[in-house]
């Protein structure tokens, strides 16, 4: 066959032209980071649907203790928790930490997925609801304590943004309410802002920032703010965070309220967390 | 953008036939793990004067059932931020053996080079054309090896991921109308 007129597609002209287009219409930003979590708080990822994510947190005592306690290793305390992602954008978790013997439960919401492409968004948008309670037996103390004194509610919005490849910023808007408070100068509503990020060092290597800012802290109260700072590294189906804090405890109601130990002075602890994640429910593809 | 009408066949009148819903799936298969992933949005076109196809496979469509499977293969494989296109730009080398106005089956052997995480290699393949009333399918399979596009595995799962990844392709084509 062959033809006169020459109007077809030959030689190195793009087939695709107007067939293709170049951008989709909306592309979720993903990998904001490595997991759940910055260090202490919850980050803008989310668990995929079916995902189990068992997650061992080690804290150690204060490193400035010296050989005899090993550097803090020799005081460990740990959460046990599990968090399960029933959609995409809601995610559920308990846990049990040693100290105080705290169970905590929470419930995490994504309002607002960042996205590239036409119609683009530039943050996400979260919202978490969680609850701790106190596991300690409590004797025979005075003034005589109900159950409800062992509660502690906390409501966290987060806005964030993963700007590019590299760099994550996200803010962390809490308000935290105690049931029962330590002494009359202590406010049973707190209020503060968490401010974290990563830096992303290699393809599995991250660095980490985790640091609140906790409002109208009492004259004199012995407690600081609490900042983490570590790494995360990814190896498949683990991701590992190795981190130095002055935090102390690993849910929001004991660091935003019990931290008394002080960068300034060298009470820092050295963290160690695992998360490891489990494809429960498998996805129907094809 | 003129249409070719051709004065002794008016069966596939036109000349460029394409699709933005084929099928590219690809298949890992080891003793520890086997990785399976479907895209169902691959555009792709054929041009049945010259046999030149084009095929630009978006990679962050490629759905897994494990859902951490398919965050790794975006992030650390084929890192589909910055290669968020794979692409295929080749020939059916006998194209003047494909009666494209008689609908059957036929062999096609094509050759081209292929794109996938920024590398491009050339590939051939055989493949069937398969042609109807009103629609070209164009099918094929074959292998590639994961290192010669620069996919880096790291020695703590390369036992779980085989070094040659067989793709499989389907598409059904119809004209395209600008």
């Amino acid at each position: 066959m062959s033809f006169t007129s020459v109007s077809c597609f030959c030689q190195n002209n793009d087939l695709l032209k107007d067939i293709a287009d170049s951008s989709k219409s909306k592309d979720f930003v993903t990998g904001a980071f490595k997991s759940t979590r910055v260090i202490m708080s919850q980050s803008i990822e989310m668990l995929k649907p079916g995902v189990l994510d068992f997650r061992i947190l080690h804290r150690f005592g204060n490193v400035n203790q010296g050989i005899s306690q090993f550097f803090g290793l020799d005081e460990a305390t740990i959460r046990l928790g599990l968090d399960y992602g029933i959609s995409r954008n809601f995610t559920v978790g308990i846990g049990r930490g040693s100290f105080d013997k705290e169970v905590d439960g929470f419930l995490k919401w994504r309002a607002v997925q960042q996205a590239t492409g036409k119609s683009s968004i530039p943050f996400s948008l979260l919202l978490v609801g969680g609850t701790t309670m106190v596991g300690e037996s409590w004797g025979n103390l005075l003034p005589k304590r109900s159950f409800k004194h062992r509660l502690g509610y906390y409501f966290q919005g987060i806005i964030g943004r993963k700007f590019n490849e590299a760099l994550t910023i996200q803010l962390n808007p809490t308000f935290l309410h105690r049931n029962l408070v330590p002494t009359v100068n202590d406010a049973n509503n707190i209020f503060a802002t968490g401010v974290g990020g990563r830096l992303k060092l290699t393809k599995r290597v991250s660095l980490n920032v985790d640091y609140y800012y906790v409002f109208d802290k009492p004259e004199g109260s012995p407690f600081h703010n609490p900042l983490s700072i570590g790494f995360d590294i990814e190896t498949g189906g683990h991701v590992f965070q190795l981190h130095f804090t002055n935090a102390v405890g690993m849910n929001e109601k004991v660091f935003l309220t019990e931290t008394f130990n002080d960068w300034g002075k060298g009470d820092i602890q050295f963290g160690f967390n695992i998360s490891r994640a489990f494809q429960i429910k498998k996805r129907k593809v094809m | 953008m003129a249409v070719m009408i051709s004065g002794i066949t008016t069966l596939h009148a036109q000349d460029r036939y394409f699709t933005k819903t084929g099928t590219i799936t690809f298949f890992s298969k080891t003793d520890l793990e086997n990785i399976e992933a479907t895209n169902k949005i691959v555009t792709a076109a054929l041009s049945i004067k010259t046999g030149a196809v084009q095929f630009s496979v978006p990679m962050k469509a490629f759905e897994f059932r494990k859902g951490l499977m398919q965050e790794h293969f975006n992030e650390s494989y084929v890192e589909s931020d910055k290669y968020p296109n794979g692409s295929f730009k080749g020939t059916i080398t006998n194209n003047a053996d494909i009666k494209y106005d008689k609908p059957g089956t036929y062999e096609a052997n094509v050759e081209g080079q292929l794109t996938i995480h920024g590398v491009t290699r050339p590939v051939s393949t055989k493949g069937k054309v398969v042609v109807a009333e009103k629609s070209i399918e164009a099918n094929t399979s074959f292998n590639v090896l994961v290192a010669d596009y620069k996919i880096s595995i790291p020695s703590l799962v390369a036992d779980k991921i085989s070094k040659s990844v067989q793709i499989n392709v389907t598409t059904k084509l119809e004209p395209f109308t600008p």
